[in-house]
């Protein structure tokens, strides 16, 4: 099942190069097909899935030799975490390639390296073997390198090189640790489980703080964290929109998801030591990225920031629950549950942020915040789509990104009641940059250059409607997924 | 060689060199051939060099059979690392010949071009099994001639006789340093024969003279290889010579310096004469160097000229560690096959759009000819080392071997280096596929066609299905 979910996107990749004088609409419905494939094996596999407190950790593994010199083998399996994050990145997936985009008369390519991109990224949640997540790890950047410089806009050219440059240093001290990790380990072996088990630098003091550093460096470029975030803002603004929403809410929950399955699991002792300091950078990215936000014009841009700011909620809550102190499982699970529901929040409403950005971009290939003005008054769905997005963004209680920063913040209260203290400052400015956009675009005056602004069409809405609906229902009545992640958080804390 | 050489009794049966006898035969059949057919019939020569590879390669794949053992009273390896290394070369050399039939189609000396190759294909084959130190210098002398000759094959095309040139003063200058290097260790320790020099060596004291006569002997193959400090042809050649013999230079005696030199250096005793630090330092110099030459390049030939510098400086990671971990000697030859495939399929995309070198040409060139810069691509993100090409499974290795070895420090130069060399090769790529043209595209043949794609496809087939070779290559052993 596991693997069918990444072999078909990348069988579909490759039979829409080799498929010559495709029309554009056939290639994307193509696409949109091969692309929901894959999320109903998944959903499949979630309802098998088995959540009871004494079930085994990883399910639905499968384990075939691939490169038995090496220990390398093609291990996939999912805990509570890994499914949630992995069910969200699928429907972004199908969603992003849905979504009417302008291909630039390249409709093949486009929906080509598209789905290339979406086999990467799901095996990387998917994998249990750490080479493997490495592989899908750089194949994700050579994907998205592809659609950013092709099918941008501005300066993308530029973008793209930046974003592969910088996230290739990111990824390759990441090559670095997995291997030491795999020479500290008796017999050598990339298996995660394996790994996961035998704690292999327990005990070792430089080595581990150097290896966990290449990790946590990797990782922190990835989410992406201050101050090594400086590749997000020209790679989210020039990307195509659908680019933009996987970016955001599929490829920088590799940094977070990564920290959890490496070091955290794999390092736990090590991992602890250091985890306030990575509390403090989280902290600083919450309120570096609201503050900057906060100042921006280029709406795109303001959207890209929030990223960093949530992505700091996320690692906060890693942080808090990888510390080393007694008695604080309960909120330590309680944390780790909230950044992962993050995770997945973010994902759908960052997600769906970024696409009606495309939809604006589509219409004016304006980002300008202070030239736009009263479209409340003609486009009703356009406004209700981004004022549910927003206010799901800031926090709102009754929609999902309540929902996860609640459980981070009660979590690392009990742990680190001064970093939560001053992240909270972060909801606040959030709160504020969404009101005052959400008011500069939707109401006052409308400028007459704009009375030709045209609503979201029907498959536009349609597709914001549905990630909108689950952003609401996890708000609302969240413990279906709740029960998914503590399955596995519980586990992960417990063995802490 | 001396004494041993009579006393052990003459072992004259010729199975140990039938691979370089098959490649000798054909080199005299392609001359014959091309000095009676007329000038349109004049591309027989390359099916008959492609013969007389495949005969060797088969030669040489049963002597895999056996023992690691050596012959000719011990002068001539027949080991893992020496087989391994000459079907490395003889594969290499067979794409080489594929590029050249409708290259110099025109030519008149077209014909002469197959022998020439073979022999320089000779001299890479002699490095690789080389265990005396004079055989190491025949190796060495008869690679370079013969590569001068291929580098200036244009001679009425100035870059071509400079690059000629070029090869010829700095090959010159260090075959003369290697010939003093093995003249002193003959004078220190009285014999050629490694056998023989390890065990003198073993006892020998750590002595500036023997750590000189060991440095202008590395030197001396780091030529071929086209380490620092004898690199700087390297540019030229991928540049001026014909983009087939480009291709070639840059591949063929490569390989052959690689395992002359991991074989070489294990016999001096690392506490005695400090080679590693020497080695490192090479290595370090070599893949720095080569990635800032590579970094303002607007030529893409020279560009994948620099870039060849840098990857010889990844390979010397892998001699650097060479007895500290088991890891070195499988990660060389699996580094080397993955260097070879990825630059002979870059080199043969440029010989198939007929040597085009300008970036500014390669602008919008995905739209015309996707299937070219698709190989491109391939060949590209595998010298990075991006999963899962061969490129990767390589670098993989040696940073296994580097950091098991002790040398993490190594591996994260190697990793800065790698970052480095993502600009330039995106600098090509990008423009690529993210522009449009409207200029029309020539190719060239359809036999350079078909090195393209077998190159192309073997960067990828060798880096997913990397396990044959890697359990080959592991059980791999280095005499002496």
């Amino acid at each position: 099942m596991l693997t069918l979910a990444v072999l078909i996107p990348l069988l579909g990749a490759l039979a829409l190069v080799l498929w010559p004088g495709v029309s554009s609409a056939t290639a994307r419905g193509f696409a949109t097909a091969i692309a929901t494939i894959p999320l109903l094996l998944l959903i499949a596999v979630w309802a098998g899935f088995n959540t009871d407190a004494g079930a085994p950790a990883f399910q639905s593994v499968v384990e075939a030799p691939w490169i038995p010199a090496l220990g390398v083998a093609w291990r996939l399996g999912v805990d509570g975490i890994a499914l949630s994050i992995v069910l969200m990145s699928a429907l972004l997936f199908v969603a992003a390639i849905a979504w009417p985009a302008d291909t630039q008369g390249r409709a093949r390519a486009y929906y080509a390296w598209f789905l290339f991109l979406m086999a990467a990224s799901l095996g990387l949640f998917l994998t249990l073997d750490l080479l493997l997540f490495y592989v899908f790890f750089d194949l994700s950047l050579v994907g998205m390198y592809f659609l950013i410089g092709r099918w941008g806009h501005g300066d993308a050219h530029r973008a793209a090189l930046k974003f592969f440059i910088y996230t290739l240093a990111g990824s390759l001290p990441l090559l670095l640790a997995i291997i030491a990790l795999y020479l500290a380990s008796q017999p050598h072996t990339f298996d995660m489980r394996a790994l996961i088990a035998a704690q292999p630098v327990a005990g070792m003091d430089v080595r581990a703080s150097l290896i966990l550093l290449g990790f946590v460096l990797a990782f922190a470029i990835k989410t992406p964290l201050f101050p090594v975030h400086t590749w997000l803002p020209p790679a989210h603004v020039n990307a195509p929109a659908p680019a933009s929403a996987i970016l955001a809410g599929v490829m920088l929950k590799m940094g977070t998801y990564g920290l959890i399955r490496i070091p955290y699991s794999m390092m736990t002792a090590t991992f602890g030591r250091y985890a306030l300091w990575l509390g403090v950078l989280a902290v600083i990215s919450i309120l570096w990225g609201a503050l900057v936000a906060l100042a921006q014009r280029d709406f795109k841009r303001l959207i890209a920031y929030t990223s960093i700011n949530h992505m700091g909620y996320a690692v906060l809550g890693i942080a808090a629950a990888g510390a080393l102190v007694d008695g604080e499982e309960a909120a330590q699970t309680l944390a780790l549950t909230g950044a992962t529901v993050e995770m997945v929040a973010h994902g759908l409403i960052t997600g769906s942020l970024f696409l009606i950005t495309g939809a604006f971009w589509q219409r004016t290939q304006d980002y300008e915040v202070d030239h736009y003005g009263g479209l409340a008054q003609t486009t009703p769905r356009l406004t209700a789509a981004m004022t549910v997005a927003a206010f799901a963004s800031l926090g709102l209680p009754g929609l999902a990104g309540f929902v996860a920063e609640f459980q981070i913040f009660v979590g690392t209260f009990a742990v680190y009641p001064w970093l939560a203290a001053i992240g909270l400052l972060g909801i606040l400015i959030t709160a504020v940059l969404f009101l005052k956009m959400l008011q500069q675009l939707f109401f006052g005056e409308l400028p007459d250059r704009l009375s030709g602004f045209t609503d979201l069409r029907a498959t536009e809405a349609g597709i914001l409607l549905v990630l909108l609906v689950l952003v609401v229902i996890i708000g609302i009545y969240p413990m279906w997924l709740l029960e998914l992640i503590n399955s596995a958080s519980a586990v992960l804390v417990g063995g802490a | 060689m001396r004494a041993r050489f009579w006393s052990g009794g003459l072992e004259l049966s010729p199975a140990p060199v039938l691979p370089e006898i098959a490649v000798l035969v054909a080199a005299c059949a392609a001359l014959l051939t091309a000095a009676f057919v007329p000038q349109r019939l004049q591309w027989l020569g390359a099916p008959l060099a492609l013969l007389g590879l495949a005969v060797a390669a088969g030669l040489a794949f049963t002597q895999l059979a056996g023992p690691p053992r050596s012959a000719f009273a011990g002068v001539w390896a027949l080991d893992g690392a020496a087989i391994w290394g000459r079907l490395l070369i003889l594969a290499s050399a067979a794409v080489c010949v594929l590029l050249a039939p409708a290259w110099f189609a025109r030519d008149k000396r077209h014909g002469e071009y197959y022998a020439m190759l073979l022999l320089s294909t000779l001299g890479a084959l002699l490095l690789a099994g080389a265990m005396d130190t004079l055989q190491l210098v025949m190796g060495v002398l008869l690679s370079s001639v013969t590569g001068y000759v291929l580098a200036a094959y244009h001679r009425d095309w100035a870059l071509s006789v400079e690059a000629g040139m070029k090869y010829f003063l700095i090959g010159a200058l260090t075959n003369a340093l290697l010939v003093i290097g093995v003249t002193l260790l003959f004078g220190l320790f009285g014999t050629t024969d490694y056998a023989a020099l390890a065990v003198a060596l073993a006892d020998a004291p750590g002595q500036a003279m023997t750590l000189l006569a060991l440095t202008l002997v590395v030197i001396g193959v780091a030529f071929k290889l086209g380490a620092v400090p004898a690199h700087a042809w390297l540019p030229d050649v991928a540049e001026g010579a014909p983009a087939p013999a480009a291709a070639f230079l840059t591949v063929v005696p490569k390989i052959g310096a690689a395992v002359a030199l991991i074989r070489l250096l294990p016999m001096f005793p690392a506490d005695a004469i400090a080679w590693r630090p020497i080695l490192a330092t090479l290595s370090v110099a070599t893949m720095t160097l080569g990635n800032l030459g590579a970094v303002g390049q607007n030529d893409v030939r020279r560009l994948i000229g620099w870039s060849s510098i840098s990857q010889s400086g990844y390979a010397l990671m892998a001699i650097t560690v060479v007895g500290l971990t088991d890891q070195a000697l499988p990660a060389l030859l699996f580094f080397l096959a993955g260097y070879a495939v990825a630059n002979l399929a870059a080199f043969a995309m440029i010989t198939w759009l007929r040597g085009r070198t300008d970036l500014e040409h390669y602008r919008g060139l995905s739209a015309k000819r996707p299937l070219a810069a698709a190989v491109l691509v391939i060949a590209f993100l595998s010298l990075v080392g991006i999963p899962p090409l061969a490129g990767f499974v390589g670098k993989l290795m040696l940073f296994v071997a580097a950091i098991d070895a002790g040398y993490a420090w190594l591996a994260v130069v190697a990793v800065i280096n790698t970052v480095i060399s993502l600009f330039y090769y995106l600098r090509v790529l990008g423009p690529m596929y993210f522009d449009d043209t409207d200029a029309p595209v020539h190719t060239l043949g359809s036999s350079a066609a078909v090195a393209m794609l077998a190159a192309g496809l073997l960067t990828v087939l060798l880096g997913v299905l990397s396990q044959p070779l890697l359990a080959a290559l592991g059980s791999a052993v280095l005499l002496p």
